[in-house]
């Protein structure tokens, strides 16, 4: 294919995939946000206002960027996890396979359109939060940039699950018992700071703290760990990832016999 | 000389099970041929043609499609190809449209050159009302119809069919035959797997059996007809018989009271068996083939193979 064609093939998977998911926006957009309004007004006004201020900054204001990342990261990653895993069981993969489509633009095509969903879910979060505090974004372009390598980072996570699951329940397993909880305990509604020196330890060995806490920082302007660091960190699983998830489909691994 | 379009040298498939499918097959594909692979289920033909098409890994052996080795460059030879696969593998919620259009985009067409090409394939295969519903509604004719302008969308040389008519009714069975015979005298070379003997006689020219991962037949459907020894005649009486009549030279079975079962040998003349039939007082008033002649010779070749290798007479499954 010439980059032309093979761009045509990218955006065909990518508007695919945005298709797919506005299709069926009830299911897909509409949850997170009233998910995302339970947590606002439970833990942000009605808990929050007894907690106190957190790093000297309100709660509610503290929370709103670990919720915000908490949606793109479940959506980034349930997106492609079941799409891929949905066009695995009905066999529809079969009609990327037998076209000349490099398996690269596959694995990107997916990841662009489950990281498009994670952005706008986290958009919609992002609006909602406006009923309930006020935002201010202190560095917009360390924002963008981690909101947007963490939706990338977690799409390819779901890509690679959805290759290796055989059944439905495979890809609901990592959501549950992997992000969900990393994602509760990487700083979503507390700084580390407050934790015992021991189990701060341990928290820095959550890969999710460091997004959520640089997209507090690029949001609030504080954190509670290097910020640098935690790009370059998110930026090397990024190519990790791809890599790994590359090497699985050029190999056929969960899709061919 | 005009390269083929599909050669295949050794080709070998070990499932991860152990499973040994295709034992090191040849096979070659004139430009331009309708080409019938059959074998009885489990043969290897979707594996063979699972392998040409990438959705199998071969263990080993070679695949040129028009000249272009897969091992060398796949996606070249891709463009040359189109797959309608036995079992229905597109997203049954999408618009049938955006199906065909989809699979454009993943072979770099721009949708200038889609669109209008869409709307021929699928108003020749008389889909364009249905473009804008969902797939899921489609009868399963339609979905194999659907299926069909999905693989031409992008103009192939070579359409792999595997069992395109299966469980399509008559007329709709009719109505695509001729839509594949369009297309080959338009310069499609196809590949078709079926289990209906009587469409590979009446659409190919070129035939292979495989069975238990080996070709056993490779020729012309002409030629392997001519391999026929017996055909079996099914003649309707005008009045019930008790008995079948005994004639000189042929064997001949009573089916039911109205009904006698004719066979007759390569050289053996079916005016001779009329003349006694009529001299013992029979009077026929119709008369068929009991099987597709294809079937007879395809029934007799599998069973023969079996045979010569040990193996017990499977069941051959043939519809018509």
């Amino acid at each position: 294919m010439n980059a032309w064609q093979t761009w045509i093939a990218l955006w065909t998977l990518v508007t695919k995939e945005v298709r797919r998911y506005m299709r069926i926006w009830p299911q897909t957009l509409l949850p997170p946000s009233i998910t995302m309004t339970m947590y606002f007004i439970i833990f942000g006004n009605l808990i929050g206002s007894r907690i106190g201020p957190m790093d000297d900054i309100p709660y509610i204001d503290y929370i709103v960027p670990g919720l915000i990342m908490m949606a793109v990261i479940t959506n980034s990653y349930s997106n492609v996890a079941s799409s891929f895993f949905s066009n695995k069981f009905q066999r529809s993969v079969e009609e990327m396979m037998v076209s000349p489509m490099p398996n690269w633009v596959i694995l990107a095509g997916f990841v662009v359109g489950g990281a498009s969903r994670g952005l706008a879910v986290g958009l919609i979060v992002t609006v909602v939060s406006m009923f309930f505090t006020d935002l201010s974004i202190h560095h917009p372009w360390v924002t963008i940039g981690v909101v947007i390598m963490t939706a990338l980072l977690f799409s390819i996570g779901g890509f690679i699950n959805a290759l290796v699951a055989h059944k439905f329940d495979d890809i609901s397993i990592v959501p549950i018992f992997v992000l969900t909880p990393l994602t509760y305990l990487g700083g979503v509604f507390y700084s580390i700071n407050m934790l015992p020196n021991f189990w701060q330890g341990v928290s820095m060995v959550n890969p999710i703290l460091y997004m959520v806490n640089a997209f507090r920082y690029g949001i609030l302007g504080v954190s509670d760990i290097p910020v640098g660091g935690a790009l370059v960190a998110i930026a090397v699983f990024i190519v990790v990832f791809f890599a790994l998830g590359l090497w699985m489909l050029d190999r056929g691994k969960g899709i061919r016999s | 000389m005009a390269e083929p379009a599909l050669s295949i040298r050794g080709l070998t498939k070990v499932y991860g099970n152990g499973f040994n499918a295709l034992k090191g097959i040849d096979l070659d594909v004139a430009e331009g041929d309708f080409f019938a692979l059959l074998g009885p289920n489990g043969a290897g033909k979707s594996t063979t043609l699972g392998i040409v098409s990438s959705l199998v890994q071969k263990t080993a052996g070679s695949v040129s499609v028009f000249g272009i080795d897969i091992d060398r460059d796949f996606a070249k030879a891709k463009y040359h190809l189109g797959v309608v696969p036995q079992e229905f593998n597109f997203n049954q919620f999408e618009k049938v449209e955006d199906i065909v259009l989809t699979q454009a985009g993943y072979y770099g067409m721009p949708m200038r050159e889609a669109k209008p090409r869409a709307e021929q394939l699928l108003r020749d295969l008389g889909l364009w009302d249905k473009r804008k519903g969902s797939a899921r509604m489609l009868s399963g004719g339609m979905k194999r119809r659907l299926m069909i302008a999905r693989a031409l969308i992008h103009r192939p040389r070579l359409l792999i069919l595997d069992e395109p008519t299966a469980g399509v009714d008559i007329e709709l069975r009719r109505s695509m035959w001729e839509f594949m015979q369009r297309i080959n005298r338009e310069g499609t070379t196809i590949i078709l797997t079926t289990h209906y003997l009587e469409e590979a006689e009446s659409l190919c020219r070129n035939i292979a059996i495989i069975n238990h991962g080996d070709i056993v037949q490779n020729t012309s459907v002409r030629d392997l007809l001519a391999q026929l020894n017996t055909e079996t005649f099914l003649l309707d009486l005008a009045r019930p018989v008790e008995t079948a009549p005994e004639l000189e030279g042929f064997s001949v079975e009573r089916v039911d009271a109205t009904q006698l079962a004719l066979s007759v040998a390569r050289g053996q003349r079916l005016n001779d068996a009329f003349a006694q039939f009529s001299a013992q007082g029979f009077e026929i008033v119709s008369m068929r083939n009991r099987a597709n002649r294809l079937e007879e010779m395809f029934v007799s070749m599998v069973e023969h193979a079996n045979a010569e290798s040990g193996r017990s007479t499977d069941k051959v499954e043939v519809r018509s």
